[in-house]
């Protein structure tokens, strides 16, 4: 059972608590209820559940959804070596049989046929059925699923089920406010708060502009990418231009004028 | 060095003008000329007046020219002025006499702005060639007997315009002028006296500078992204007021901005515009307004300026690459720049003060100064302050400061100018109306609008002689065509019904699909051939097979946006050789069948018809739109067709393609339904509007919009070639739809 030792979390990875989301998942946890964690790219979601599997001590299993998924990738399949054929479990099968955390990020990525095969683990019987074995797994009473989502730019065809989504209790996540933010910026990336404190102002501003013509404002990991470009040294407008305002437009207005939302903070 | 008398009666007597007003300035004029000019420049000066005073237009041009002309040869070279005097001398040939004193007024300015003898050549043989070819004569090839109906107000905007463009602007500005209303002499004077719309046009066109009508969306993004605010911007230009140059400044309902800003500097255009715009919001989000009843004006200017200082400080807070941008704008006048014993200093003072709290390096020591940036810097170091309490700063140090001479009328205004900051009008509550300070405008109530029409939407027009787009040419008005009985249209489907039906299946078969293919499925409608045949060797191999061996299709939808465009013109009242019908009526039929069938090709179809009464109203009717369906309402305005006026298809076309543009199709399609030739009463050169509808078909083409023209008339006339190439089919009869359509299709799919 060493497998398992690979999905534990060893060291305390680095969260900031905002509101009152741990005493949430806590509670949630102790009644096994799924979770469904949404919020924008980059505000903290896959750092959450990472700090809560430590904190609770269980493995965490993760499965990064994409369109090529399908439910064999969760469930599990057949083998052929040389003996014949093996079955081998899924990350879902494998999480309900120890005991662990599942958590599927981004979900909605995930064609729907792919998604209907959690729902027997999220209702009462907390069963999955493995058709191609034959086999009912009971899950681990410590098991439980967290999925992650980002409302917002899903189009009408890549949306979650109403008869997935009311299996789940939500939690919405956000970008932290001004002070917060810069804080967890400082922290995570060891850089000093001055510095931490004009990249969040240079973030307010794209997202001031979130629907008119940005998609997305800029999220806290490029900040924490910016702030590692300053500490190798790179001059803070260069490291902004390539870390906070080339990768989330091609417009040429908008970045006209956040490049010079990034003159006007950074004297 | 003063000239003798002696010298002066000398130089008198070569002057032969007898005016006596002359003599009153003679002398200054000698002094003056003597010390710029070279002996031969100074008996070319005389020389050059006494021929102005030989043309006979009084004494005013002969002043003018002894005024003016020293400096302007002293910069630009002796030789101008024999050019000057030359001219004056060609134009006094002519029956334009009168403008002789204006043309001599402008050449200050012209020196000024040209810079060098080349231009003021050309300058001079410009303004004489549009001299020549405005004068006309009635009779014959005689010379020009009747004036230019316009050089005098050319001449009289001529100063303004050279500020605003470059000589070759404003060449090109001329000659526009020139091409379209060379015959019109009500127009000519409109256009050169800068009062016609599309004169206006064209001097932006021609303009330098950072327009702000190329910058609005970055402007409209900068005031979004670091302010939050979404504003309302208004453009007002300083090149049509001369008398009161305009300042910005913001109220309710919005804020004025310059139409153009040059560089200044290293500040480019558009970084001036972000300096203006980020005042505004500093005061949009600190300042409070105060009650002006009790303060003097000088009071309320030192007011104003402390509250600009303070709310620029807190935007520094945030921003503090801001205090860059301002400083570079702001000016610095030098501390000894005003003499407070002969004139006001008032403005002096409160510029030096306001470059003083912005930028910490100033020079200057006056204590007073000195003084009052440190209580303006404690106060701001305080957590909340606000603009009554700057305020009281501001009145302690008019109170501190004050001096006799600040009432005196002779202000000092060089270099206390801030240009971007606004002009605070919105700082100040009137209790009661003063008459002491401009008094703002009584609101106006707008008369109600009569019409029930929209308002115009204005299209530019190709102009294939001079290869330019006329600005904002023709005038279209939209709206809902009239309805009639929607019955007419039900007869004529049924009379047809076989060829609907036809039509049907035609276009079922037609539909570009987009098939989509969707692989590795391990469920699915067919076998996937390449990786059932790799699994069944990773099988035979022992590795693990790919299970993922179907695949399957799914439709992408719909997505061609149609538009119908139908000619309504009044040719089509006619019944064509060999045909039992008019042309309306097989317009009618067409459409009828075309609408019916269509509507099972795509959801998106829209029907609208054209006609045209000159270039200044171009009718739109819209009779289906993109969002309603096929039905009685629509039939009902199809049956209540009517053909009249005239055909100008160009700006038809564009309306239409501004429409399509706007969905959401992956194919677009514009059907033309027209008779052929496209023209206008106002037009005397019939080929203009082909070539005009020819250019507006290539502009579809880069608007991604297939261009189809449905011709109905059996004798077609070659210009429909001309306007749509090879894209364009004749119907004349009904029963050919079901032939020549799917010929459409094909194309368009191909």
């Amino acid at each position: 059972m060493s497998d398992i030792d690979q999905y534990r979390i060893e060291q305390e990875p680095f969260y900031q608590v905002q509101h009152d989301e741990i005493s949430l998942y806590q509670a949630a946890y102790d009644e096994r209820l799924p979770v469904m964690i949404k919020g924008p790219t980059g505000c903290g979601k896959s750092r959450f559940v990472e700090y809560m599997a430590w904190k609770l001590n269980r493995p965490l299993i993760t499965v990064a959804c994409n369109d090529d998924m399908t439910a064999s990738d969760l469930v599990g399949r057949f083998l052929l070596d040389s003996n014949g054929t093996r079955w081998l479990d899924g990350p879902l099968t494998t999480a309900a049989r120890i005991g662990a955390i599942c958590y599927l990020d981004e979900v909605v990525e995930a064609r729907q046929d792919t998604t209907v095969v959690i729902h027997p683990l999220t209702d009462h019987r907390r069963t999955l059925p493995l058709d191609k074995k034959g086999e009912l797994v009971a899950a681990h009473p410590d098991f439980q699923l967290v999925i992650s989502y980002n409302p917002g730019y899903q189009s009408l065809m890549k949306d979650l089920k109403q008869s997935t989504k009311q299996r789940f209790s939500a939690m919405t996540f956000d970008y932290p406010d001004t002070a917060l933010e810069a804080e967890i910026v400082s922290k995570e990336t060891n850089s000093p708060l001055d510095v931490a404190m004009r990249l969040v102002r240079v973030a307010k501003t794209a997202r001031n502009l979130k629907g008119h013509g940005l998609d997305e404002g800029i999220s806290t990991r490029l900040l924490a990418y910016a702030a590692r470009l300053i500490n190798r040294g790179v001059q803070p407008q260069a490291a902004c231009r390539m870390a906070l305002v080339d990768p989330i437009t091609d417009d040429a207005d908008i970045r006209s004028t956040l490049n010079h939302a990034i003159d006007a903070v950074f004297n | 060095m003063s000239l003798s008398e002696d010298d002066l009666r000398g130089y008198r007597k070569r002057l032969t003008c007898n005016f006596k007003q002359i003599d009153q300035v003679f002398g200054d004029c000698m002094n003056q000329a003597v010390t710029t000019l070279s002996p031969k420049g100074v008996e070319d000066y005389l020389d050059g007046a006494s021929l102005i005073c030989m043309v006979g237009r009084g004494v005013e041009p002969v002043l003018s020219y002894l005024e003016e002309m020293p400096e302007v040869a002293r910069k630009l070279g002796e030789e101008t002025l024999t050019l000057v005097s030359q001219s004056v001398w060609k134009i006094s040939r002519s029956p334009n006499g009168k403008a002789i004193p204006v043309f001599l007024q402008t050449l200050a300015e012209a020196s000024r702005r040209l810079g060098s003898r080349e231009l003021l050549e050309r300058y001079c043989a410009k303004v004489l060639e549009f001299m020549e070819r405005t004068s006309s004569s009635i009779h014959g090839n005689q010379s020009a007997t009747i004036p230019s109906p316009s050089l005098i107000e050319l001449l009289q905007r001529l100063p303004g315009l050279l500020h605003e463009l470059s000589f070759e602007g404003l060449n090109n500005w001329i000659e526009y002028g020139l091409a379209n209303y060379l015959h019109h002499p009500g127009r000519q004077r409109d256009y050169f006296s800068l009062q016609s719309a599309d004169s206006r046009a064209i001097m932006q066109r021609e303009r330098h500078g950072t327009l702000y009508a190329d910058h609005e969306r970055k402007l409209d993004l900068y005031m979004k992204a670091l302010w939050q605010k979404d504003e309302l911007f208004v453009p007002y230009s300083r090149a049509f007021d001369q008398l009161r140059k305009p300042a910005p400044y913001f109220d309710d309902r919005g804020i004025r901005v310059p139409d153009v800003y040059e560089d200044k500097g290293s500040i480019s255009g558009i970084d001036r515009y972000r300096a203006l715009l980020a005042h505004v919001a500093a005061h949009k989000r600190w300042t409070t307004p105060v009650i002006a009843d009790n303060y003097s004006p000088f009071q309320r200017v030192a007011i104003e300026m402390f509250e600009d200082s303070r709310v620029e400080y807190l935007a520094m807070q945030f921003y503090p690459g801001l205090r860059r941008l301002w400083t570079a704008l702001h000016p610095a006048p030098g501390e000894d720049d005003c003499d407070p014993s002969i004139e006001s200093c008032i403005r002096h003072r409160l510029a030096m003060l306001s470059y003083a709290l912005l930028c910490a390096e100033h020079n200057y020591r006056n204590s007073d100064l000195l003084e009052f940036v440190a209580r303006f810097r404690q106060l701001m170091q305080q957590q909340k302050h606000t603009t009554k309490q700057v305020a009281d700063l501001a009145i302690s140090y008019i109170a501190r400061t004050r001096r006799q001479a600040d009432l005196s009328a002779n202000i000092y205004f060089a270099d206390t100018e801030v240009s971007y900051r606004d002009d605070n009008r919105h700082m100040w509550r009137f209790i009661e109306q003063g008459d002491e300070e401009e008094m703002f405008e009584e609101e106006r109530k707008a008369e109600a609008e009569e019409s029930d029409r929209l308002p115009p939407r204005h299209y530019p027009e190709w102009d294939y002689k001079s290869r330019t787009y006329r600005p904002d040419w023709v005038s279209l008005y939209e709206s809902l065509h009239p309805s009639g009985s929607a019955a007419i249209i039900d007869r004529l489907l049924t009379k047809h019904h076989v060829l609907v039906k036809q039509l049907k299946q035609i276009f079922d078969l037609l539909k570009p699909q987009q098939c989509v293919r969707v692989r590795y499925q391990e469920e699915g409608s067919e076998l996937d051939l390449d990786v059932a045949i790799s699994s069944l060797i990773d099988i035979r191999s022992g590795a693990r097979p790919d299970p993922r061996i179907n695949m399957s299709h799914h439709r992408d939808g719909r997505d061609i946006a149609v538009m119908l465009l139908l000619d309504l013109s009044e040719s089509l009242n006619r019944v064509p050789d060999g045909c039992s019908q008019t042309i309306l009526e097989l317009s009618q039929e067409a459409v009828a069948l075309l609408g019916y069938a269509v509507e099972h090709l795509g959801d998106e179809f829209a029907i609208a018809g054209f006609s045209s009464n000159t270039r200044h109203e171009v009718r739109y009717q819209h009779i289906k739109g993109y969002s309603e369906h096929w039905d009685d309402m629509v039939k009902a305005r199809l049956a209540a067709m009517q053909a009249g006026y005239s055909t100008r298809m160009g700006a038809a076309i564009r309306h239409a393609a501004h429409y399509l543009e706007a969905r959401r199709a992956d194919k677009k399609l514009l059907l033309i339904l027209t008779d052929g030739e496209p023209h206008d009463i106002d037009e005397q050169d019939g080929r203009l509007l082909i070539e005009d509808a020819r250019k507006a078909v290539q502009e579809l083409h880069r608007q991604d919009i297939y261009g189809f023209c449905v011709n109905l008339d059996p004798q077609a006339d070659d210009c429909v070639e001309d306007i749509f190439g090879k894209r364009f089919t004749v119907i004349d009869r009904v029963e050919r739809l079901p032939q020549k359509l799917p010929e459409l299709f094909f194309s368009l799919t191909r």
